[in-house]
């Protein structure tokens, strides 16, 4: 969540008019959203109405960097694939991968609950340092806090990372057209029904891990082959898939067509997901992203994420057509369609 | 993925549509209730309303549990939980349902200990893992989860577990049916009937509907294909003037039920005289509650239930889109008072309610001027 540097305003309206803090405000659907557009960027952002980004990038005296922030709160701490520490600094990095910029430092803060064992933080501290190594980014400082037993679930982690726009590349959801290509870079869903499956409430087990990961490394090879051709980039991960795009839609005022057969869902995810009633493009993601490609690059963009390790499930999913302005329609191979919203509520509490 | 793909598949889909156009033609109108939510929300999830000829027309049904609960109910349920040491542990599609002071899931947010399980035996386990807490399941369903419910209360009865209780809200599908017949307003041409809930009861309790009504019924699966062929069957019956009870979904569902299943509601439930239906008014033997030799784990009985009754915003018409006279989006508060994230009648809120399916699947695309484009 970030947004253009403005000066705040006193009298700023505030639209916000939910009376109490729930679940779905922290679950990066259409209650986070009223929340940051209602209350937060009209008190702290100056009014900013431009579309929010994943990273904010501002001009400091002449040097341009971009910075973001990232809050963690998972449940369980460590579950298949990766673990909070990993999340943390994947999940800055790719917040700045995403908004076009390099991630150069970050810095973390723990909140710790009294009682926690120092071999589960000193486990967590070790994953981040591995994560900071795999990524290229150095932690350059931080700050610890303590609650007492009871008033925090173990361990929260707060990361805040300021990064180097990548050369030839702008992140605009306005400069999206009817025609550009939607694509996505692989598999959706292992992350949020991993850790679904990892909390054991429910008698279910599936040969599936968490994608957390840095994606820098696929998001500079989509720049290095098709920078000038990507007009928006996000990950997708709260609210998944759906909740991205529908940002997208109504940020840009435009309709995005998804063609269902060709959106990656791993065997796994889609049974857990027609067991329990869930759209996989609802699931949330720690190591995918998708970009907006003005067509004639679509090909030299798959092309590229295909020669990088953990590329070559990448698949153009769909279009940006005028039709359905400011939503999201996904097509069925037979002819059937209907419209996808953001995420409404929270089915998967503390997923990241 | 087996047993699902199969159902999905888009050369068969067409030929089915194709069938169906051919039957229908076009000279009449044929209007079909799927009584079962799951229906209702398979056609929007896979858009088949594009694929059906206009003139069949799909009203959609009761059979979504959640919604046809009245609200004094959740009332009461939340009103058990509001004292202490008391989990109050539901389905999630109970979670966001409105009570006069909100659902459950903001009563949890200030602070009332509510968790989501995906069956009552999870509650059980709720019950064990917290043996100085006492667990209210707050069972709600027809006769597809009441086998469930019942035999977790037989588990809970057997192991002696006593911090356990059972708010029982289980309803049963044929007094509704029933119902919806009675209705005055309703011209209803034939029957796409439920598939889970016939897995239990089988087919037989359909065959009045066939015989004194003179209506068709096609118990159907959930797949495109399985409520496709469905259709064809409806319309084979309709064409040559029958009225039949047909299993289209004989994979799952035995003609005779699952008799262990009707065995355990048996010894666990006995019917209720009557149970208020949201929109619906009073039902006779619609509903179940617990039998005396398990009042120790009836919530109703172990607890004081102020017995709430609360009356529908007058302006929310649930009842008539519950018993299909109006669509959803013909509800004066449909998309403005009334919408998923704010709901004011429940059918807004299950995945299953047709109001909640018609509003994230079609609304927006009915909205939208000029979809031609696209197809």
């Amino acid at each position: 969540m970030s947004a253009p540097a403005t000066i705040p305003a006193e009298s700023a309206p505030i639209r916000f008019r939910d009376t109490q803090i729930e679940m779905a405000h922290g679950a990066g659907g259409k209650a986070s959203r009223r929340l940051v557009e209602g209350l937060f960027a009209p008190l702290l952002f100056g009014n900013a109405t431009g579309p929010l980004g994943d990273a904010a990038h501002i001009d400091i005296g002449g040097a341009k960097v971009a910075i973001t922030t990232d809050s963690f709160v998972v449940k369980p701490l460590t579950f298949p694939g990766g673990s909070i520490g990993e999340l943390a600094v994947n999940g800055t990095v790719n917040d700045l991968a995403v908004s076009g910029a390099k991630a150069e430092a970050l810095v973390v803060t723990y909140v710790l609950e009294a009682g926690l064992p120092t071999s589960l933080l000193e486990a967590e501290v070790r994953a981040m340092a591995r994560a900071a190594s795999a990524a290229g980014v150095r932690i350059a400082g931080g700050d610890t806090k303590v609650v007492e037993h009871g008033k925090a679930d173990q361990m929260y982690i707060t990361t805040s990372g300021i990064g180097r726009p990548l050369r030839g590349v702008t992140i605009d959801p306005s400069a999206v057209r009817p025609g550009d290509k939607v694509l996505l870079s692989g598999p959706i869903g292992d992350h949020g029904i991993t850790i679904l499956l990892a909390r054991g409430e429910l008698d279910l087990e599936a040969d599936l891990r968490s994608d957390t990961r840095s994606v820098l490394p696929l998001v500079e090879a989509l720049v290095n082959a098709a920078g000038p051709g990507i007009r928006w980039m996000r990950d997708p991960t709260r609210g998944g898939v759906a909740t991205s795009l529908n940002e997208l839609a109504r940020d840009c005022g435009l309709g995005v067509v998804l063609l269902e057969d060709q959106i990656p869902v791993r065997d796994a995810v889609r049974g857990a997901c027609e067991l329990l009633g869930l759209d996989p493009l609802h699931i949330a993601n720690e190591g995918q992203f998708l970009a907006v490609m003005a067509p004639e690059y679509a090909d030299a963009a798959i092309n590229a994420l295909a020669m990088m390790p953990g590329g070559g499930e990448a698949q153009v999913i769909g279009e940006i057509r005028e039709q359905p302005a400011g939503s999201v329609l996904v097509t069925t191979l037979y002819g059937g369609s209907r419209i996808i919203d953001m995420l409404v509520g929270d089915p998967l509490p503390r997923i990241c | 993925m087996r047993f699902v793909d199969e159902f999905r598949e888009p050369e068969l889909i067409s030929k089915t549509a194709e069938e169906i156009r051919r039957l229908a033609g076009t000279k009449r109108h044929y209007r079909m209730m799927e009584v079962c939510g799951g229906h209702t929300h398979a056609i929007y999830r896979f858009g088949l309303k594009d694929i059906l000829p206009e003139n069949i027309e799909l009203i959609h049904g009761p059979g979504c549990p959640v919604c046809v609960l009245p609200m004094g109910r959740i009332d009461d349920g939340l009103s058990v939980a509001q004292q202490p040491d008391v989990i109050f542990a539901a389905f999630g599609d109970m979670m966001r349902v409105p009570g006069t002071q909100g659902s459950p899931l903001e009563h949890k947010a200030r602070g009332m200990d509510v968790r989501i399980v995906y069956s009552p035996s999870d509650a059980l386990k709720l019950a064990r893992l917290n043996p100085d807490k006492h667990v209210m399941f707050f069972a709600i369903g027809f006769e597809t989860t009441a086998p469930s419910t019942a035999l977790t209360l037989m588990r809970a009865k057997a192991e002696g577990i006593r911090n356990f209780s059972v708010f029982c809200n289980h309803v049963t599908i044929i007094p509704a049916i029933r119902a919806i017949l009675d209705s005055p307003d309703m011209r209803l041409d034939a029957f796409i009937g439920p598939g889970h809930v016939s897995t239990v009861i089988g087919c037989r309790p359909y065959e009045w509907i066939a015989q004194n009504e003179h209506k068709p019924i096609v118990v159907s699966g959930f797949e495109p294909l399985d409520m496709l062929q469905s259709v064809v069957m409806l319309l084979h019956q309709l064409r040559k003037g029958e009225a039949r009870v047909e299993n289209q979904y004989k994979r799952v569902v035995p003609w005779e039920g699952n008799r262990a299943a009707l065995r355990a509601m048996a010894e666990v439930f006995q019917l209720r005289p009557y149970f208020e239906w949201r929109g619906m008014g009073f039902i006779s033997q619609s509903a179940l509650r617990l039998r005396d030799s398990y009042a120790e784990w009836d919530a109703e009985q172990r607890f004081v239930i102020p017995g709430i009754r609360v009356t529908d915003p007058k302006a929310a018409q649930c009842g008539e889109v519950l018993k299909g006279v109006l669509k959803p989006h013909q509800c004066k508060l449909f998309g403005r008072e009334c919408t998923p994230e704010h709901p004011i009648g429940a059918l807004m809120v299950s995945s299953e309610g047709s109001c909640a399916a018609y509003f994230n699947y079609e609304h927006r695309k009915a909205m939208a001027s000029s979809l031609s484009s696209i197809a």
